[in-house]
């Protein structure tokens, strides 16, 4: 049977669907700030910038940008009613206290029981950058990453074991991908969902570990 | 009389030492106190520490501190950006020694100098490169890496307004590390856009207190992006 992968809306929608009302979220540079172009209308969800902000809103309408707002990918936002600003401290003490309901981040690989790299692809003379990767990934309550299964060569970055710089161990519960959706649990990877027409066969071959139904 | 509204940049720094840690506020566009890094680079100290969440970008500001060669060591958690090009330099060819510290871990370690903890036990980065050797603590079943204070000789930092015992407040997202940074450093200056008489500021809407600020400089707000404004207010 032939299948069709998730574009980068059709996977950032599948995202949103599993964002519950009420929901606290932190949503990463990159890709994952797509998900906030398809909560689902009626679900009301707070959204924190590692820079000091909840209830961050979009981007201003062109004239209206002001640089004291931005987010953490340093790109003018605005803030909703209700919004509140707060320094580094007290936005990190938010992640590591356990006060985020989810965050959603990219990643280079992770691993079947959850570990994430996603800081560092380790090469030599490479600038190192970590940013709020790392106290994100272990901080939020629920840490889900939202990637390409597979790389351009089509290796893929769901790994036994990562050979990446490690971000957190064991921090990521959930994996959003252009083919499915998986659970990393201490046992493995488990199926959430995969895209109509793909065989379970094949979606093990293609990420070359057990996937548990 | 307590004032501490200084006349000048130039002699808000004027005791700015060889050698000395500079904290740096800012993070992207909102919160950096140009000015500040400016009237260090006239200053002349060097030797410097500087702690900041990045590395400078283009040529001005930090970048053009690190570029006149008066910064030993950076620490900050994203050096690494699309116009980081004098960081690069510098770092690559071993000018310049980094210290990456993943960005809660900054706060706390700055927001713990300033609150007098020795030490402190973190989740953050364990099992990872950036918890190097320091020693860590299963504590309930839950991994933890010991994090050292970082104490600042001088804190640099913008804010909003302030007046003359200190008192500040800031605007949206510029506040970011201004707080911490402000209670962790011997000698904290802070550039505002507005000098209000005492008794002006309300009490419950200061967010610095004038215990942990030095020095404040009333600067006049630029429309220009870095300096937090697109247009003038």
């Amino acid at each position: 049977m032939s299948y069709q992968k998730r574009t980068k809306d059709q996977l950032a929608a599948r995202v949103a669907q599993d964002i519950f009302d009420g929901a606290v979220v932190n949503l990463g540079i990159g890709q994952p700030t797509l998900v906030a172009n398809h909560l689902p209308e009626g679900r009301e969800v707070i959204l924190h910038s590692e820079n000091g902000i909840l209830g961050m809103g979009p981007a201003p309408v062109e004239g209206e940008e002001d640089y004291d707002l931005i987010n953490a990918g340093k790109q003018p936002v605005t803030l909703l009613k209700g919004g509140a600003f707060f320094h580094h401290a007290d936005s990190f003490a938010m992640m590591r206290g356990g006060h985020l309901d989810i965050c959603v981040l990219g990643a280079f690989q992770v691993s079947a029981t959850g570990d994430l790299a996603n800081w560092s692809t380790g090469e030599p003379g490479a600038i190192p950058a970590v940013g709020g990767a790392m106290d994100l990934a272990i901080g939020a309550k629920q840490t889900w990453v939202m990637m390409d299964l597979l790389t351009k060569k089509g290796e893929s970055k769901v790994v036994a074991q990562c050979t990446y710089p490690l971000t957190g161990i064991a921090c990521v519960k959930r994996i959003y991908s252009e083919l499915a959706t998986l659970e990393c649990t201490p046992q493995g990877l488990k199926l959430i969902d995969k895209v109509e027409g793909l065989e379970h066969a094949e979606l093990e071959k293609l990420i070359g570990l057990p996937v548990a139904v | 009389m307590i004032n501490k509204i200084a006349r000048s940049v130039a002699d808000a720094l004027a005791d700015v030492k060889d050698g000395s840690t500079v904290l740096i506020g800012g993070f992207g566009t909102a919160g950096i106190p140009n000015e500040l890094i400016d009237g260090l680079i006239e200053q002349g100290a060097k030797d410097l520490t500087v702690v900041n969440n990045n590395a400078g970008n283009a040529e001005v500001g930090l970048a053009a501190l690190l570029k006149a060669g008066r910064v030993r060591k950076i620490i900050c958690s994203f050096p690494r950006q699309a116009d980081s090009q004098v960081f690069d330099g510098l770092y690559r060819s071993g000018q310049l020694e980094l210290e990456l510290v993943p960005q809660g871990n900054l706060a706390e370690r700055i927001r713990a100098a300033g609150a007098g903890i020795g030490a402190f036990f973190c989740p953050t980065g364990f099992g990872t490169q950036l918890a190097g050797d320091r020693e860590t603590r299963e504590i309930d079943g839950k991994q933890y890496v010991l994090e050292y204070p970082i104490h600042g000789d001088v804190a640099l930092i913008k804010a909003e307004k302030g007046d003359r015992w200190g008192n500040l407040s800031y605007r949206k997202a510029a506040r970011n590390f201004g707080p911490v940074m402000a209670m962790a450093a011997g000698r904290t200056i802070a550039t505002v856009h507005e000098v209000v008489e005492l008794g002006e500021m309300d009490p419950e809407a200061i967010i610095t207190p004038g215990i942990f600020v030095h020095q404040i400089v009333k600067i006049d707000r630029v429309a220009t992006q870095a300096g937090g404004f697109k247009k003038a207010a």
